[in-house]
């Protein structure tokens, strides 16, 4: 994109960096929501999901957001009406920021940064504020305790998460996701290099207590104490309607599909596979559906503990996270060190 | 918004937060969160107020009554036959069930006996009632919990047996099949073939969930050793059913009581658990829908010939007198004190039902617990809202 982006004025090219990140972050999130949310639940709870709109219901997705914008926009009378407006659109920023540093191709990324990962990570906290914003401006006892028990379930999982992360830093030697991507390419894996070294080899461990945590970030079953529809109704979001709940459920949605895209240029190496030179200009065209392909696999363990698992109660959520993945990257992180040094 | 009501408001606001204020060490307040009357966790129309200190609940009291049908009332301009019809909607889900209490104790006033036939039948379908009700129980813990799945399956297998429940009687949820003196009708050709097939359906739908949702990590560590209830405490608020089984006590009018029903000609077991947490009532109500599989396949092929009617007047009028018989229906003791003058309509009819007592127990139980266990508790206690205010 870079490359083809240099020769344009800076109208055009701001407005296809738009357009291109508007794509990257609904066509993820419309994809799991029909394929997984849709059609994979069913599927599991032995029905068929949508079926008239469109061929086997691939058009309820339009339906679905018809729907909510033909809803009433109700804002309850004790809300603080501008935090209120406010919390959805700073859910979706970071959304949107998470997007910027993963890259599809050689040359294809929206900002090559040298902290890139540490970016990802640090923009993916700016979505607590949004939720807090949305359970305290909503007047509602349920959603201020759901919006407490997110703040408290995603500072705790910010650690593992960028913990887990710290053993992929310390393999490639490099902050830099597409210099990550070209670690994994280029690596051998006790000197065969024919399909490079995706980190999930080396990384399991860390693998693992990624997931877990993005899980948790995502605020999904067996972690989504904060939306416990049995029990807080829908958490922070019980007081939003129609376009504004709209935005939290795409929001939650590109969310999981970032974060599953990160996952895959973090361990699964990306865009790239294996057998092809990484520095072909090949990868510029199908790097993007690899990383979807890559990311859709990611996804569907996410979906896949979603629908089996019932929830945690928010202590035995904090001591799993303190007590267990916390301590258990930072020996992930000492043992990467050590090998590192001693190969 | 005036002035007047502005400070009336925060009068009541700042009243409520006084009377909330409930950690003195640290001046914290509490709230008052008001559960209910529509809520997704209490099944209907249950109200619970409890009291909050941070997550943990203080104080919690059920209120009652928003979904008061006046049953009690509205059987007394009842002949005896219409009565069946209304209390089929007393417990909704097990409602063949709802009817056999009351049908017995109207023919002890009768003095007429149903034929042993009609009281197999009667016993099949008593216990396939069970099933249909239990089964969404097993399903709906797994919601309560935050698992969605298992409810799906629940709701797929209950099917079939309300299938086989529709065949004999004509009715899934509404039978209205008992007649003083036996049924209305004898089974239909091939029901005892297809219903051995559906026994096994809920077998398997019994192993599933027992891999899905009972043996699941995060399953019992929300639920062992939650909700506790000592046996004492429980026969004092007088719980019935798995409630009180699953509290160690071992009590069943199926095998204790020994009215009507034939289940003292079959062979059996009563299920009971020693630690009385919600995983102990989940285990056990799923360990009693095994067994009335079991017994449900011993009536098939125990099934004697006969009619299924006895000799009564087409014009029933019950001598006057007063009765009471109870069942072990599928939320726990349900019974029936019927008052009769001698006329074509009971002169008082008490309905004693299961889950009424099961809530009562709520207050003492939820002291001290945290929000979570609130919904894991009440699920695991399993009450259905009509059958709490009838």
């Amino acid at each position: 994109m870079t490359l083809i982006l240099a020769e344009m004025a800076y109208w055009q090219e701001t407005s296809i960096r738009l357009l291109v990140g508007l794509a990257a972050v609904l066509l993820p999130a419309g994809t799991l929501v029909y394929l997984f949310l849709f059609k994979m639940m069913s599927f599991m709870q032995s029905r068929l999901g949508p079926m008239e709109a469109g061929p086997y219901g691939s058009m309820q997705l339009l339906a679905e957001v018809g729907k909510f914008l033909q809803k009433e926009d109700i804002i309850p009378r004790s809300a603080d009406r501008l935090i209120f407006k406010l919390a959805p659109f700073v859910v979706l920023i970071s959304t949107f920021l998470l997007v910027l540093v993963i890259p599809a191709g050689p040359d294809l990324w929206f900002i090559d940064v040298d902290t890139g990962i540490f970016l990802a990570l640090a923009v993916s906290s700016i979505s607590v504020i949004g939720i807090l914003m949305a359970g305290w401006a909503s007047a509602s006892k349920y959603s201020l305790m759901g919006a407490l028990r997110a703040t408290g379930q995603l500072i705790a999982y910010e650690l593992p998460l960028v913990l887990a992360v710290v053993g992929v830093v310390i393999q490639a030697g490099t902050l830099n996701v597409q210099n990550i991507v070209m670690a994994q390419a280029t690596g051998e894996i006790f000197g065969y290099g024919g399909i490079g070294n995706p980190f999930i080899f080396t990384q399991f461990v860390g693998f693992a207590i990624f997931l877990i945590a993005v899980q948790a970030e995502l605020t999904q079953p067996p972690f989504d104490m904060p939306v416990a529809e049995s029990e807080l109704v829908t958490g922070y979001l019980t007081e939003y309607s129609g376009l504004r709940f709209l935005m939290f459920f795409i929001g939650e949605f590109a969310t999981a599909g970032i974060f599953s895209a990160l996952a895959a240029t973090l361990f699964l190496g990306g865009w790239y596979v294996p057998g092809l030179d990484p520095t072909d200009g090949l990868f510029n065209v199908i790097g993007p559906a690899v990383l979807f392909a890559k990311m859709l696999l990611v996804a569907f363990l996410i979906f896949w503990f979603r629908f089996t698992y019932p929830r945690f109660r928010e202590d035995q959520l904090q001591k799993l996270a303190w007590k267990v993945l916390i301590p258990l990257s930072l020996i992930n992180i000492v043992i990467t060190g050590v090998l590192k040094v001693v190969f | 918004m005036n002035k007047a009501t502005d400070t009336q408001q925060l009068a009541y606001i700042a009243g409520q937060a006084a009377d909330a204020r409930v950690n003195l060490e640290i001046e914290t307040e509490g709230m008052t969160l008001n559960i209910g009357p529509q809520h997704p966790a209490t099944h209907g129309t249950l109200r619970i107020i409890v009291k909050l200190d941070g997550e943990q609940v203080i104080a919690a009291e059920p209120m009652m009554g928003y979904m008061h049908r006046g049953y009690e009332k509205l059987t007394e301009v009842r002949t005896y036959p219409q009565v069946t019809a209304l209390i089929n909607r007393i417990d909704w889900l097990g409602s063949f069930a709802n009817e056999v209490p009351f049908i017995q104790a109207a023919e002890n006033l009768m003095e007429v006996e149903a034929p042993p036939r009609a009281q197999w039948i009667r016993t099949a379908l008593f216990e396939m009632s069970r099933i249909a009700n239990v089964v969404l129980f097993l399903g709906d813990m797994g919601v309560q919990l935050g698992a969605v799945t298992p409810v799906f399956f629940a709701f797929r297998d209950r099917e079939f047996i309300l299938n086989q429940i529709e065949a004999v009687t004509g009715g899934r949820f509404h039978p209205n099949f008992n007649r003083i003196g036996g049924l209305k009708d004898d089974l239909p050709k091939g029901w005892i073939e297809e219903t051995r097939g559906v026994l096994g359906r809920i077998q398997n739908f019994c192993d599933e969930i027992e891999t899905l949702v009972a043996g699941n990590e995060i399953f019992q560590a929300r639920t062992r050793g939650i909700g506790i209830i000592p046996a004492d405490v429980g026969l004092a608020y007088g719980l019935s059913g798995a409630n009180i089984r699953s509290s160690g006590v071992d009590w069943d009018i199926r095998r204790d009581g020994g009215i009507g029903l034939v289940h003292n000609e079959l062979d059996w077991k009563v299920w009971t658990h020693p630690d009385g947490d919600s995983y102990a009532r989940f285990w056990v109500r799923l360990q009693e829908v095994r067994e009335s599989c079991i017994m449900i396949e011993q009536i098939l092929d125990g099934i004697p010939a006969g009619p299924v009617m006895a000799k009564v007047p087409r014009i029933i009028k019950v001598p006057a007198g007063e009765s009471y018989v109870e069942t072990e229906n599928p939320l726990g003791v349900m019974g029936y004190y019927i008052v009769s003058q001698g006329d074509l309509t009971p002169f008082r009819v008490k309905i004693r039902s299961a889950s009424f007592n099961n809530v009562s127990i709520t207050p003492w139980l939820l002291k001290g617990v945290y929000v979570p266990d609130v919904v894991s508790i009440l699920a695991s206690l399993y009450f259905i809202l009509g059958d709490i205010d009838r």
